[in-house]
């Protein structure tokens, strides 16, 4: 099943300084229940394709289906969760009000918010702490509980735009093991977007690179690793050329500059 | 205690400066007194007289804080010679001006937010407003509604409305464009409406702005009531007691109508200023 179609997308943003082509005939296909990683320097357009995907842009060119719908339609349908970089949780909510926004702004019923926030708090190992408020969390627990909300509605699709990018390498490293864990036990589809090139090879089932000037995929690279990943899969052979695989993909893309 | 000590040391400065003032400018008149009874004084004697003469250019501080006691305190508080009567006349005003304005101040800054023909259209207006010395203005509004036959609270609180609504426009039109792009993408990834945005987002989010803004607020819709007081005719508040006082000569009269404004203005502010303390920590934003 296909999850998200892209043919020949393009996006274009006008600015002062003339037209900014931060997507350029971009065509991908990503299956149901695939980790697929962006990866690539700034300004080559992963956000700019995953925001397009969440119709939080509007491609001037192109098609693109997401769970067989527009992305518009998709976003109303609840199909997809969207993580950003930074948590975004309200203060003045605690841990399980934050979760159960999304869920009142869809008009999930009082039992119902109650019952699914508490299932998306155990799914990211914060059972206990709903009645908390943020700034008690660290912000590894903090980037958890903006996972949590996005999972809480139930959507097939996992949108998520370097979300442990403001974090440090201890805590990410457990994360990415959490994220891999919650994966296999959702069976969601999910889009991730990252600078980090161990992060995309231990993530990932797909790793799309992508380079800028126009922003566009140079290579997609399917992984052979097994679902199964241990944090240690990293000191593997297979593990180390597929990164290197990778590394030659972004320097593909510099070739012009 | 480190810090009081700061406080009455500047305190004592400016009572000692004040007495001494107080001396110097009323010295005049009393050696003009003198002069005339043809009397000889004693430096003694001139201080004690000019610290206690009925109608002072400057009254004494003592002088002050006795008619500021006798207006709180011994009079009963029907009496037009209270001070708690006035101070109740202008006060109600100020609290009717203050929610009028404060409401105006809110919906003109939704409206703004919201709608891009009063973004670009609102806003000078708002300006002009309060570029126009207001006390040209209190004079007409009060004309005005007395021809109509309202007379009394209305047109006060209509003049301190005037002068509160800006700040709070000012503060809450900021404050409910805090949330940042991603704050508003995450919205729009679960498809919110602008009201559900509005009273999720947005309101909570201008809070700290809005309580800001109140404070001046209160302050400036107080001056308006007094303000509102001062046309003639007015007979009640104490806008009403400084014009009395003015017309008669009575200073002691004045200054204490004007100690008994600032202690409602700061007494306002600081209920405000609590009501932000007590929201802003019950809502984790306190800083």
């Amino acid at each position: 099943m296909t999850a998200i179609q892209a043919r020949d997308v393009s996006l274009t943003f006008q600015t002062a300084d003339g037209p900014v082509h931060a997507l350029k005939d971009v065509s991908l296909t990503i299956d149901q229940g695939d980790f697929v990683s962006f990866i690539g320097p700034s300004g080559c357009g992963k956000t700019t394709f995953l925001r397009a995907i969440a119709a939080l842009e509007t491609p001037t060119a192109g098609t693109l289906e997401v769970a067989g719908m527009t992305p518009d339609q998709a976003r109303r349908r609840r199909a997809y969760g969207y993580v950003f970089q930074a948590p975004g949780l309200y203060p003045w909510r605690t841990i399980a009000g934050n979760i159960s926004l999304p869920l009142e702004i869809m008009g999930f019923g009082r039992a119902d918010r109650a019952q699914r926030t508490r299932r998306v708090l155990d799914l990211v190992d914060l059972a206990g702490f709903g009645g908390k408020y943020p700034w008690q969390l660290s912000g590894g627990m903090q980037q958890r509980a903006s996972i949590a909300r996005a999972l809480a509605f139930d959507a097939d699709i996992l949108l998520m735009d370097e979300p442990f990018g403001a974090l440090d390498e201890i805590v990410r490293d457990r994360l990415n093991e959490a994220l891999l864990d919650l994966w296999k036990k959702t069976g969601k589809t999910i889009g991730f977007v990252t600078h980090s090139i161990p992060e995309a090879v231990y993530l990932s089932t797909r790793i799309v690179v992508m380079s800028p000037r126009p922003g566009r995929i140079t290579r997609v690279i399917d992984s052979p690793l097994p679902r199964d990943r241990p944090l240690e899969i990293r000191d593997t052979p297979e593990f180390i050329a597929l990164a290197h695989q990778v590394r030659e993909g972004l320097r593909e893309g510099h070739g012009y500059d | 205690m480190n810090r009081l000590l700061p406080i009455l040391t500047v305190l004592l400065a400016i009572v000692a400066i004040w007495y001494g003032a107080a001396v110097w400018m009323n010295a005049p008149w009393v050696r003009d007194q003198a002069a005339r009874a043809e009397t000889v004084l004693t430096t003694g004697d001139l201080v004690r007289q000019t610290l206690t003469l009925d109608r002072p250019v400057l009254p004494a501080p003592h002088q002050v804080a006795a008619g500021l006691w006798d207006g709180i305190a011994g009079q009963k508080i029907t009496s037009k010679r209270s001070l708690v009567w006035h101070g109740w006349i202008t006060l109600s005003a100020t609290l009717a001006g203050f929610a009028i304005g404060t409401a105006a101040g809110i919906l003109l800054a939704v409206g703004i937010v919201h709608n891009r023909a009063m973004d670009q259209s609102v806003m000078p207006w708002a300006v002009a407003s309060q570029t126009v010395p207001i006390l040209a203005i209190a004079p007409m509004v009060i004309v005005v509604f007395a021809s109509a036959g309202v007379t009394g609270l209305l047109p006060k609180a209509i003049i301190a409305a005037w002068l509160s609504f800006f700040p709070v426009l000012v503060g809450m039109v900021k404050g409910l464009r805090t949330p940042d792009g991603m704050q508003l993408d995450l919205m729009r990834s679960w498809s919110a409406s602008r009201a559900q945005v509005f009273w999720r987002l947005r309101l909570p989010s201008s809070l700290p702005y809005l309580f800001a803004s109140l404070k001046v607020a209160i302050a400036a819709a107080l001056v308006g009531t007094i303000v509102g007081e001062l046309p003639a005719g007015a007979t009640a508040g104490l806008g009403a007691r400084l014009l009395s006082g003015s017309y008669y000569g009575q200073t002691v009269q004045i200054w204490s109508a004007l100690f008994a404004a600032a202690i409602l203005a700061a007494a306002l502010v600081a209920l405000i200023g609590a009501a932000e303390r007590l929201t802003l920590r019950r809502m984790g934003l306190a800083r």
